[in-house]
């Protein structure tokens, strides 16, 4: 099962187009030689504090609204702090839930779906706010 | 003061590791096994206030644990491993320098303008960051960081946080402080000094050094310098190179079979080789040492040291002589209970002698042991192995309790509820 996926995924694939392009020096140099840096990593594009970067799958779905559906993985960023309209992690009674921010009018923990009602945010209340929800991955072909 | 030092230790390192995806356990006791399941190793705030000892047998303990709803756990060396290269890693921005002391400790060389916000803003990132509990210890020395460490650890006013930036202050903490916890003296030192009236740090640290150097050593000499503000010791920023690997591990049951411990050498030698490869390293001796403990026989343990024709570090070849080994080990009939393997005499790569009459590893070999190491990195450990190691073997360790690996498997990370 797993020499499937190596096969597929392409490991070496990266490391080899560079190989190639230095084996025609015997013949015309490639001009995209010198324009080679280096491949796109989606790394960059959505983990900016890797120490305080962690992955999270959501399940349910009150965040429909926001785009996030089960299955989904969701990237989360603990170094940020939580603004208003920010996504975010929040652990209320000891649980994990993924939930809107809003500090205005008052705070409260916001479903994007109307049939979840909004968590109030009391000042006595026990609520910890894990982290922000960066970006949301979703595979369209899983399920299907 | 142009820099001082700062020990961050991380607060009962493995519990909190099981804790950071558990809310639901915050107030809740938490205890870590060893391997196998055998002891205590780690024992979180809470479960230290039920008064259960660390490092006791669990199956002694085990039915008052229950009673007392403790949340047990197999050590997650995959998670405490990741947890503790973020805990650094988030280090490094607050330090000029930082030294890795150990899994849940790191040394640092800090400058600020105030020293204990410096301290606090630490103890908070890692709190925000990881949600690691630490506490920091700042001195003048590494000696006075490690007692700073453990007075913001045992003093609660202290939130954490301990700077010892001035005589007074350290004189303070080292007149309650008894020798056998400064770092570096033991218990048999601190019975030897106790005959000389030197009962407590303080008393140490004005003690006469150069004589205690003549009577004991220039190691003893350095500590009480240390005490007294003086550096001796500087950050080990890279520490040298292992000169021996070795990976031992004991069976969770006894194994009575010659391929079964085959198969257990075969796993150990690729861990050790793996980490040989890690550090660069080509090894030409091999250690293999195997254990039982038999009833009728009694203890019994044997090892032998086997040569290669050259230095390597294919897993292949060094697991065939680790098998190999196994087997002129091997009696039948014993029951066996531990084997390990250790690559010694560790060489580096590029001292490697070009020799043109002995054979020398193949490029192929090593390109093939890059591939695995990559292959193994991305896809997690084991994806890629010999099927000499066996395929879920009933031998490994006994994990009953173990969490899953949140931050290395795509298929563990926690589930949350939207």
């Amino acid at each position: 099962m797993n020499s499937q996926l190596i096969a597929q995924a392409g490991v070496f694939a990266r490391k080899l187009l560079p190989l190639q392009l230095e084996k025609v020096s015997a013949g015309f140099p490639s001009p995209a030689q010198d324009y080679i840096e280096k491949t796109l990593d989606l790394n960059e594009l959505c983990v900016r504090h890797p120490s305080a970067t962690f992955y999270v799958r959501a399940a349910g779905d009150s965040m429909r609204g926001v785009g996030i559906f089960p299955g989904d993985v969701l990237v989360v960023d603990k170094s940020l702090a939580a603004r208003h309209g920010d996504i975010v992690i929040a652990i209320v009674d000891g649980e994990f839930t993924v939930k809107e921010l809003a500090l205005k009018p008052r705070p409260a923990l916001l479903a994007r779906n109307p049939s979840y009602p909004p968590i109030r945010l009391e000042a006595e209340s026990q609520v910890e706010i894990f982290g922000v929800v960066t970006h949301a991955i979703r595979d369209f072909r899983a399920n299907k | 003061m142009n820099h001082l030092f700062a020990l961050v230790d991380c607060n009962t390192f493995y519990a909190s590791c099981e804790k950071i995806f558990r809310p639901d356990l915050d107030d809740q006791p938490v205890l870590v096994l060893s391997n196998n399941d055998g002891c205590i190793i780690s024992r979180d705030r809470v479960a230290k206030t039920l008064n259960i000892p660390e490092l006791v047998p669990f199956f002694q303990v085990k039915a008052r644990v229950e009673q007392l709803g403790c949340h047990v756990f197999s050590s997650n060396y995959e998670l405490y491993g990741d947890i503790s290269a973020r805990v650094m890693a988030a280090l490094a921005p607050y330090a000029a320098a930082l030294e890795v002391y150990s899994i849940d400790e790191a040394f640092l060389q800090v400058r600020a303008k105030d020293y204990q916000a410096h301290g606090t803003a630490i103890k908070d990132m890692l709190w925000r960051d990881v949600r690691m509990p630490v506490c920091v210890g700042m001195a003048p020395t590494k000696t006075l960081a490690k007692l700073a460490n453990r007075a913001a650890k045992k003093i609660p006013r202290l939130n954490g946080v301990c700077v010892l930036d001035t005589p007074q202050k350290w004189e303070w903490l080292l007149a309650r402080i008894p020798t056998k916890e400064i770092w570096g003296i033991g218990s048999r030192l601190s019975e030897r000094l106790k005959m000389l009236n030197i009962h407590n740090a303080l008393q140490l640290a004005r003690a006469e050094k150069k004589w205690l150097r003549k009577k004991f050593s220039v190691v003893l000499e350095r500590t009480i310098s240390e005490l007294n503000g003086h550096p001796c010791l500087d950050l080990d920023l890279e520490p040298a190179p292992r000169k021996e690997i070795v990976c031992t591990r004991s069976f969770s049951y006894k194994i009575t079979r010659l391929d079964e411990l085959q198969q257990a050498i075969a796993s150990y030698a690729s861990r050790a080789c793996e980490k040989l490869r890690m550090q660069q390293g080509l090894t030409q001796n091999i250690w293999v040492y195997l254990e039982s403990f038999d009833r009728q026989v009694g203890y019994f343990n044997r090892q032998v040291v086997k040569a290669l024709p050259h230095l390597s570090n294919d897993t292949r070849q060094i697991s065939q002589v680790g098998q190999q080994a196994i087997a002129e080990l091997y009696q039948p009939g014993l029951r066996y209970k531990k084997c390990g393997i250790g690559l010694l005499d560790v060489r580096t790569q590029t001292y490697e002698q070009v020799d043109l009459f002995n054979p020398q590893q193949t490029e192929r070999s090593r390109a093939l042991m890059t591939v695995m190491d990559n292959i193994n990195h991305r896809y997690g450990k084991q994806t890629v192995q010999l099927a000499g190691a066996g395929i879920e073997p009933k031998w490994s360790m006994r994990r009953e309790y173990m969490s899953p690996r949140y931050t290395t498997r795509w298929s563990d990370i926690p589930v949350v509820k939207c």
